[in-house]
């Protein structure tokens, strides 16, 4: 893959991004109240003080011009301050960002390595009983309410079994000081295995809830597609000659099917970027989405709208990450 | 004549489907003696791919071998383990598919799809860099020895990088690469130009007469095989109808169906000749009629036609499952 | 409803492109429809959920907002000091939870109907539009697309909410705004490919105008695709105006909306797991008989969708 030819891709992403951008910034401007009584909330202000602040926010330019400011700012990931925290949001989002991070990546591994693997043995034997077993559970994962199977999960390991705890990301004792943000890699690297446990117990009810949905969707397509690729002549092929079986269906089945796999399950990130919000306010996970979810009844629109965005951003950039991904496994899908 | 290489004795193979089930191959009998090149003719449905791969365990199920025997080298493979039918494959009995675009992975460098195949049967290979530069140069020969220039370079590309002849070669050398006893050539030339066919075709006759090795050229086409082929089997809906000397078949053929086959090849020697295609249909692959298969298409069908019928020797090794050849 | 030859001109649509025969299709399919076991039971169940939504006046045997705090928590009939009055318990303000749940379906039928509807109505115009005329027009809404699909469903709808506020238009409008984005992208491709057929091409030599092909023998072979797509839309936006109800962004209480009821009985799982439980039982019939309904559909009007 010629990268001036990633150069191209991310320069057609501009006028994406820049829409995006519009779209949040419009949004806001729906917002029913006066940003001014929202930022002042209680304090006592006169209307001369009033006036200043609505001049200091850039509230009394035309419109065009403040989505321009807002744009720049955004650039430089200034995003106003926090109603609620009386602290730059860019902070206060950046502190709570590895927690989500930390979810996400979880969710994501549980998705593709239950996902990938069960399509693969569904489709290899087809019609076995593996393959009707993870058909009803994919249609039904992709027909449960993610809150739903959280609190269900949370019934049943917590409530009923005792052996998960039901919230929170880490209890008092295992706290250990932040190098990468995420807990599993901390304490390792701290040399503390019994609060990696505790923060793997504490993961682990979240990330199923938001990985499974996922992985069903992905078992789906990863059976479908690999069942299509071994009705190909080049399988017909490398059986001929001679090639052990397991060769054939990884390195030439699989490789080939992974290709429609990487694509959905690049789409469906946007599931899980938007179900973080839900499982982290069933499980109180301490992210960006439970954030998100409470800055919106503090009315702390300025918050909101940078989470927004930036969830938006990402998303846009992990879908070109995946085809990328896509140019490396299959030489003939171009950039 | 030596013993035979590749012996089949009454294969029959058939598909279970909704409708019922399709007797594909239907009591098919055939040898192929070393070093010769068997040419195997018939259109779409008469089961003469399917024999072939039924020979490699490679039919897809619910496809499966209903009764018969298959022998190579004196030794019954037929109703072998897979994982000893794995072991024949690619290094005593090699197969090549109609279209080398959708039969090589697309994914793959040629180099990677060479290499697989040597590492797949040679246990004695150096390990790390030496292997890589082992498998590297013996792919390189393999391309040169199928008239591939520039083999160096071809080695890192994809298949749709290659023209179709290209391909094809590439193809037969991965077959070839373990020096197989026996190749099967499924269709090489029809997906192929008419230029590029009669190289392909050249080809495979050097390497046969350079290694030695066997080959059955499995085609629609009679014209492809008569040039190249010792002798020819004709087979029509899963039963073989003809079979005997390319020559004398071609000559003087004793079935039919052969005749209508060779009526319609268009001939530059008679361009004025118009081409007469066989009228009808294949017959229903579920209930086939008891007796001649071609009967509701031939022109000389009488009575008889209905009643079960064998090969029927005729001089010269040739034979014909027709009523007209005196039993 | 399908392709229609010009008078006199046998016209043979080739491999793949949607048939025309002369008798009934649609009686056909509906045959081959009913034969499907699964797909019946299905769209039995929507359909009963459907007529809970409509007559629940007559259905619940309770008013769903009447409270009565002496209920307060009522367990489920199976279980130990149930009553058969309450069949499923009773909710922190003792409201009977089997009435709620018959009044939460108008929600969520309304919600889910009315959004797939109006999202599958602007998207296959614009996608008509975009795939027929292409050009700036074509550029223009594809712009549009590639912006919204940048956003993450939730992402988008919880940002438009938290910017208009709750309550049942606002879901809709929120919800529309990036629902139509997926039937327009099926509509345009199933425009390409249609306006390359030869009845277009024939219609076109006719001098009929591009409305008139448009609408005459584009859309009624782009339909059957697009339904089937709408169907399936159907269960994600159940659970996602179930997902913005428990969020507390939806319709707001005290009117029952299975998510919301979800999001009350949280706060009591330990002591009552029924509040939050049962009503989530709701949710996953109903979208379960809708997957499976739509995948029957599907597998008769078009099997070329087979993912």
């Amino acid at each position: 893959m010629r990268p001036s030819a990633l150069v191209e891709r991310l320069l057609q992403l501009v006028p994406v991004l820049l829409g995006i951008a519009l779209v949040v910034f419009l949004m806001m401007q729906a917002t029913p109240g006066d940003p001014v009584e929202l930022m002042l909330g209680d304090a006592l202000a006169t209307p001369e003080q009033r006036e200043a602040l609505r001049r200091d926010m850039g509230l009394d330019r035309p419109l065009p011009e403040r989505f321009l400011h807002f744009l720049g700012n955004a650039v430089t990931l200034d995003f106003g301050q926090s109603f609620h925290h009386r602290r730059p949001v860019a902070d206060v989002i950046l502190e709570r960002l590895p927690a989500t991070i930390e979810l996400t990546l979880a969710a994501m591994a549980i998705a593709i390595g239950l996902g990938v693997p069960l399509g693969v043995v569904a489709a290899v034997r087809r019609d076995g009983w593996i393959d009707r077993l993870a058909t009803i559970l994919g249609l039904a994962g992709v027909s449960m309410p993610g809150f739903w199977l959280g609190i269900l999960l949370i019934l049943l390991f917590s409530v009923e079994l005792g052996w998960l705890p039901v919230s929170g990301r880490i209890g008092f004792a295992g706290e250990v000081p932040p190098v990468t943000g995420l807990l599993l890699v901390d304490t390792l690297l701290a040399g503390r295995p019994a609060s990696f446990f505790e923060a793997l117990r504490h993961l682990l009810l979240p990330a199923v809830t938001l990985g499974l949905a996922m992985a069903a969707l992905l078992m789906r397509v990863t059976r479908t597609s690999m069942l299509e690729a071994l009705r190909q002549d080049y399988v017909t092929f490398a059986t001929a000659k001679g090639l052990p079986r397991r060769r054939v269906l990884i390195r030439h089945a699989l490789k080939n099917a992974l290709t429609p796999t990487v694509t959905v399950a690049a789409i469906e990130t946007g599931t899980l970027l938007g179900g973080n919000m839900i499982v982290e306010t069933v499980f109180g996970w301490p992210g960006l989405g439970r954030l998100v979810v409470e800055g919106i009844f503090t009315r702390n629109y300025p918050l909101v709208q940078a989470a927004v965005l930036l969830y938006a951003v990402t998303y846009v950039l992990l879908n070109l990450l995946a085809d990328v991904l896509q140019t490396v496994l299959n030489p003939k899908v171009r950039l | 004549m030596s013993a035979p290489l590749l012996e089949i004795r009454g294969l029959e193979v058939v598909f279970p489907t909704r409708a019922g089930l399709v007797r594909a191959v239907d009591g098919v009998d055939l040898e192929v003696y070393p070093g010769e090149c068997l040419g195997v003719v018939g259109e779409s449905g008469s089961g003469k791919s399917v024999t072939f791969l039924a020979v490699l365990g490679l039919l897809r199920p619910p496809g499966r071998i209903a009764a018969g025997e298959i022998r190579f080298d004196g030794r019954t493979i037929s109703g072998l383990p897979e994982a000893e039918l794995r072991a024949l494959r690619g290094r005593a009995i090699a197969l090549t598919l109609q279209d080398a675009l959708t039969a090589l992975n697309p994914a793959l460098t040629v180099e990677q799809q060479i290499a697989e195949t040597i590492e797949a049967h040679d246990p004695e290979l150096p390990r790390g860099r030496a292997r890589r530069q082992l498998l590297r140069e013996r792919a390189e020969e393999l391309l040169r020895s199928v008239g591939i220039p520039e083999p160096g370079r071809r080695l890192a590309n994809y298949p749709h990088e290659l023209s179709g002849g290209m391909r094809q070669r590439v193809m037969i050398a991965i077959a070839l690469s373990c020096r197989p006893k026996l190749l099967i050539a499924d269709e090489p030339t029809t997906a192929l130009d008419v230029t590029i066919q009669a190289q392909v075709l050249d080809l495979l006759a050097e390497l046969r007469a350079r290694l030695g090795t066997a080959i059955v050229l499995v085609s629609h086409d009679l014209g492809v095989v008569a040039e190249h082929c010792d002798r020819v089997l004709v087979m029509y809906a899963g039963q073989v109808v003809e079979r005997g000397p390319t020559l004398a078949v071609i000559a003087d053929p004793g079935h039919p169906y052969t005749r209508g086959l060779l009526r319609s090849i268009p001939s530059i020697a008679e361009p004025e000749r118009p081409i007469r295609p066989i009228p009808g249909q294949m017959a229903d692959p579920i209930r086939p009629p008891p007796g001649c298969r071609f009967e509701p298409r031939c022109s000389l069908a009488r009575p008889a036609c209905r009643a079960p019928i064998a090969l029927r020797p005729i001089d010269g090794g040739r034979a014909a499952r027709c009523v007209e050849v005196a039993a | 409803m399908r392709a229609q030859a010009v008078e006199g001109t046998p016209l043979a649509p080739p491999a793949g492109a949607p048939v025309g025969p002369a008798r009934s299709p649609f009686a056909a399919d509906l045959r081959e429809l009913l034969a499907n076991r699964t797909a019946v039971i299905s769209i039995a169940i929507v359909v009963a959920v459907a007529a809970m939504a409509l007559f629940a006046p007559w259905i619940a045997p309770h008013d769903p907002y009447e409270a009565n705090l002496l209920r307060r928590l009522q367990p489920p009939v199976w279980l130990e000091s149930g009553e058969w009055a309450h069949p499923l318990g009773c909710d922190q303000l003792g409201r009977d939870i089997l009435s709620r749940i018959v009044y939460g379906a108008r929600v969520s039928m309304t919600i889910g109907l009315l959004v797939v509807a109006i999202a599958a109505v602007i998207g296959t115009t614009l996608g008509l539009l975009a795939g027929y005329l292409r050009g700036l027009v074509d550029v223009l809404i594809g712009r549009i697309v590639d912006t919204l699909l940048g956003f993450p469903y939730l992402i988008f709808a919880i940002g438009l909410m938290a910017a208009m506020g709750p309550g049942l238009a606002n879901i809709v409008l929120a919800l529309v705004l990036k629902e139509w984005v997926l039937t327009c992208r099926v509509a345009r491709a199933e425009t390409l490919a249609a306006r390359e057929m030869d009845y277009v091409e024939a219609a076109r030599a006719l001098g009929a105008s591009p409305v008139r092909i448009m609408l005459g023998e584009i859309l009624p072979n782009i339909l059957s695709p697009v339904l089937v797509v709408a169907t399936f839309r159907m269960a994600t936006i159940v659970i996602l105006e179930a997902s913005l109800s428990f969020l507390g962004l939806g319709v707001q209480p005290p009117v029952p909306s299975w998510g919301s009821m979800v999001a009350d009985g949280r706060a009591f799982l330990l002591d009552a797991w029924w509040v939050a439980t049962l009503p989530g039982v709701a949710i996953f019939v109903l979208v379960l008989a809708i997957n499976l309904a739509s995948q029957g559909l599907r597998d008769v009007f078009d099997p070329r969708l087979k993912a």
